[in-house]
């Protein structure tokens, strides 16, 4: 028998349960008691693409020193499904905690001597209290979240004031579940104190922190944003990004005096029509986008080139899921690089940008419009399902309230009026970005036609092989003139000089952080450079020639952000050592930090030999 | 097809409309279709509706696909903007584009490839989502720029060019049109100028989601004996329901027919739809029979062409989203964000 792991706000635990059975909440409310008593939790749903039935786990990883990426191992399992116990009990680390309803007998060759097993007969209490089935199964779930409570110290108020909230339109409701809570939290000061070594304190390290998930905060973004029409398609895990707009423009968006919306949503018969109608909006002047996920992008490849080609302001959420083809629609990954960057036939380049939670999910989904119509072209917000789908603790939003939207170079009635000449793609200012008009604009000036067929900088039609290359320049330029818009990297140097970079995005940031720590404690320094948008700032390229080995992290099979790099910076391939995680959970700070430590030190004692 | 631009001098005593405009002021760049095709007629027409419905042309946005079809939008109103987008997914960029302006008038067009092909997914939805358009589809049985396969508008049996037979079943749009909500239905043929100029102001003026198909046969590939959408065989199969006059508040009455055979509807801008009935039983208010009667007469290979349905009662999109009186597009800050202070209740309720 190991050591019992005995940890104060710094451990895992994670509850694996049978998807449909109403885990869900009560689990989530853990985890949200913790943040209640002011210690920071990172939280992740590993669940499946089924509504009833299969396994799903939620994990809490629980951090007084803030670290919120997925830190791997397990500390304490709370093993609620059958299904999978062999698996479950094989994650534990070595003196970690099992935690079981013991109703059942189950072998002894079930277990393993290196871990502490917490037996509670979870079935019994529950059969003994309620004789209706869904009850049984409803309060059972609370009943562990109660001896949780006592296990690990967590103050019962707290998680009574959580159900009071959850249920405040259903009264009839606190009564019964805080009955069940104190049934499971009686039940283990009476027979299992002591028995578990990880224990929560009071902290003040969330301080003014918000708990909320990616896909809010891309809908809120793209209400502030100035959103006014959503085209989309049903898809896990873009789904409650379009749903959580429709729910912020009911509250934000209806005219006070008539009622009336300041919105249009169309649920699309598929992703072509989707982004169809957002290509037409935003030709028409409005700021409009789509959610959707890989296989989305798939299908709207066609009209992301023809948006593309033509100059149209769009912008596209696009929360990554595991592919190819189905993939793992309920499984996360960093797996539509490619896909987006070059999306459709012919030469295509597209600006796509990686926020690293939902905090700045939120304000680049509103950045994007003002990117979108700047630029008139395309912009992919790169999320994905770990963002989109879980609860993060982040930084609470905020908006300057002087802002303006940056409509970009848009000629009216009166610009028109006044003499200014008007050619459709013509490069007037040299940066590459031309006028555009709105229909309707003008009794007789200012009407162009929009094409996806070879046109001139005046958009006409034409198979002149000069005139179609300037206007596929100007694109090429326009693209470039881009990279002063976009967000720019982060860099963090190491607290010695060194000659290892490392570059991460998107939801890698919080598990990086922690590993880049973890190896400064070893005595392993590495710059970091967080991208944060393509076309890449030239920062990125001389990042990387600053460093003789650069780690690259990332969340897919084929190291993708290594091809664009590689391919848009002119950069060696060998330069880059790829850290690739893509079974489809988040990426973890062991895993990553083991996988750089192995390398640096392999380096290391190849430059000493 | 010809190269000629055309002049720019018009004669000065051209005829204008009320709002001052010529039928030039109407009109788009030369056509590049071949000489003959119906698509030009229907172009002509649609031109001419406009003229005489005295609309603004840069108020109307033009919208079509891919095909020889959906070149045409060109070759009318120069003074509107035009997308022509991509194959079959017209109707979701003139969704999206009615959303984001209502008062515009969206006017798609579209062939049979376009629409009863590649297109038909979006085609239908659209229809059946309510979006205020007038949707042409230039319906000629075959794919002319790729030079003559079937369309799925071919009839069962009609004869390429080469000599081969169609064997696959014919889909209807107008029948289709009418399945799927459309609260206008039309049926024409390019040959018949004097049917199509009221027929697409009457959907022009109504507000809901429009369908006019119109035959129009293709010269270079499907002009010969065994098509059934060649020149011949229309004129001798075609059957007209009724005619239809757009009547200004104060126009003279200049046709008069037989009472009991006409019927007037006003329209909401004050003119009037009269319909001149020449198949006394046909009520082109009740859906359910004009699906009937366009089932029954192409069972007799009769082309029934007219009004077929318009419901007076039609709203559109905008109706059914409860979307603000203003063009969304129009819209700025004050309207659409919601500032820091909602944002830090939005904080509040996170924590």
């Amino acid at each position: 028998m190991s050591a019992s792991i005995r940890a104060i706000n710094d451990f895992v635990v994670k509850f694996a349960n049978v998807n449909g059975s109403g885990s869900a909440s009560a689990n989530e409310m853990f985890a949200r008691s913790l943040l209640r008593m002011g210690v920071p939790v990172a939280s992740r749903n590993i669940f499946p693409s089924n509504i009833q039935g299969l396994p799903t786990w939620y994990e809490v990883r629980v951090s007084g020193q803030g670290w919120l990426g997925r830190r791997g191992g397990v500390d304490l399992m709370v093993a609620m499904n059958p299904q999978t116990w062999d698996k479950d009990v094989a994650s534990v680390d070595p003196g970690g905690y099992l935690f079981y309803d013991s109703s059942r007998p189950i072998p002894q060759s079930k277990f393993r001597g290196d871990i502490n097993v917490i037996r509670m007969p979870l079935t019994e209490i529950c059969n003994a209290a309620y004789s209706d089935p869904r009850q049984r199964q409803l309060f059972k779930n609370i009943i562990y979240i109660g001896a949780l409570t006592e296990l690990l110290g967590i103050d019962i108020a707290v998680l009574e004031t959580l159900i009071g909230e959850q249920y405040k339109s259903k009264q009839a409701l606190i009564a019964p579940n805080h009955q069940a809570l104190h049934m499971g939290h009686d039940y283990a000061r009476d027979n299992l104190s002591g028995q578990c070594g990880l224990r929560v304190e009071k902290s003040d390290a969330v301080r003014d922190r918000i708990f909320v998930n990616g896909n809010e905060a891309a809908a809120l973004g793209c209400v502030y944003g100035g959103a006014t029409v959503a085209a989309w398609y049903p898809i896990t895990p873009s789904t409650s990004v379009a749903e959580s707009f429709a729910k912020h423009c009911k509250k934000y968006r209806v005219d006070p005096v008539t009622g009336k919306n300041r919105f249009a949503i169309i649920q699309a018969e598929d992703e072509i029509s989707a982004i169809g109608a957002v290509v037409g909006a935003g030709w028409n002047g409005a700021r409009a986008f789509t959610a959707t996920s890989g296989p989305g992008i798939s299908l709207m490849q066609e009209f992301l080139g023809l948006a593309y080609f033509a100059d149209i302001p769009i912008v596209l959420i696009d929360v990554q899921r595991g592919g190819p083809s189905t993939g793992m629609p309920t499984r996360t990954q960093q797996a539509d690089l490619v896909l987006a960057a070059y999306a459709s036939h012919g030469d295509t380049k597209h600006v796509m940008l990686f926020p690293q939670d939902p905090k700045e999910l939120f304000e680049f989904a509103a950045q994007a419009f003002d990117l979108a119509e700047r630029l008139q072209t395309p912009i992919f917000v790169m999320e994905d399902l770990d963002i989109g789908m879980n609860e993060w603790l982040c930084e609470p939003f905020t908006w300057n309230d002087e802002r303006k939207y940056d409509r970009g170079k848009i000629m009216t009635a009166e610009d028109l009026d006044a003499g200014k000449s008007f050619g459709r793609y013509l490069d007037v200012d040299g940066d590459a970005i031309p006028y555009r008009t709105l229909p309707g604009v003008h009794p007789s000036k200012g009407a162009y036609f929009t094409r996806g067929s070879s046109h001139d900088k005046m958009a006409k039609y034409t198979e002149e092989g000069d005139a179609y290359q300037e206007v596929m320049q100007r694109l090429l330029r326009k693209f470039e003139t881009a990279k002063s818009y976009v967000p720019v990297p982060v860099i963090k140097q190491a607290k010695e000089k060194t000659r290892f970079g490392a570059i991460y995005f998107g939801s890698t940031a919080p598990a990086m952080n922690e590993a880049m720590a973890a190896l400064e404690e070893q005595g392993l320094y590495l710059d970091t450079l967080r991208i944060r948008a393509f076309p890449f700032a030239d920062l990125v390229t001389d990042f990387i020639n600053q460093h003789d080995q650069i780690f690259l992290v990332e969340q897919n099979r084929d190291a993708q952000m290594r091809m664009l790099l590689v391919n848009e910076c002119g950069i060696d391939p060998a330069r880059f050592i790829s850290v690739l995680n893509y079974d489809g959970t988040p990426i973890t700070a062991r895993f990553i930090n083991q996988a750089i430590a192995e390398r640096m030190t392999m380096k290391s004692r190849e430059a000493a030999e | 097809m010809t190269y000629i631009l055309k002049p720019k001098l018009r004669h000065p005593a051209l005829p204008v409309n009320k709002l001052g405009f010529t039928h030039r002021d109407y009109e788009g760049t030369v056509s590049t279709l071949c000489a003959g095709c119906g698509h030009d007629s229907i172009s002509s027409a649609i031109i001419q509706a406009c003229f005489e419905l005295a609309i603004e042309p840069h108020r109307v946005a033009k919208l079509s696909g891919i095909g020889c079809s959906s070149k045409t939008p060109t070759y009318f109103l120069g003074q509107s903007h035009g997308f022509n987008s991509v194959h079959g997914r017209m109707p979701s960029v003139l969704t999206g584009a009615n959303m984001a302006n209502k008062d515009l008038i969206y006017m798609g067009v579209s062939g049979d490839g376009d629409t009863a092909s590649i297109g038909l997914g979006q085609f239908v939805h659209c229809v059946r989502r309510g979006v205020n358009m007038v949707y042409i589809c230039e319906n000629n049985g075959v794919y002319g720029l790729t030079k003559g396969q079937f369309s799925a508008t071919a009839d069962r049996g009609s004869k390429s060019k080469g000599g081969a037979s169609n064997m696959d079943t014919a889909l209807d749009l107008a029948s289709m049109a009418l399945l799927v909500g459309a609260s206008f239905v039309g049926r024409s043929f390019s040959g018949d100028k004097e049917q199509m100029v009221p027929l697409i102001m009457a959907a022009i003026r109504h507000p809901g989601p429009c369908f006019i198909d119109i035959v129009s046969p293709c010269v270079a590939f499907n002009n010969h004996a065994g098509s059934t959408k060649a020149y011949d065989f229309v004129r001798a199969h075609n059957e007209a329901v009724n005619r239809l006059d757009i009547m200004e508040p104060r126009d003279p009455i200049t046709v008069e027919y037989a009472p009991g055979t006409t019927e007037e509807a006003a329209l909401h801008d004050g003119s009037t739809l009269r319909l001149a009935k020449l198949d006394a039983n046909y009520d082109p208010n009740d859906r359910i029979m004009a699906m009937a009667y366009l089932q029954a007469t192409a069972a007799r290979g009769e082309l029934v062409t007219g009004l077929i349905y318009m419901d007076k009662t039609a709203t559109d999109l905008h109706a059914n989203l409860n979307t603000v009186d203003a063009p969304l597009n129009t819209l700025v800050e004050k309207d659409l964000c919601p500032g820091n202070k909602a944002l830090e209740a939005f904080n509040a309720s996170h924590r």
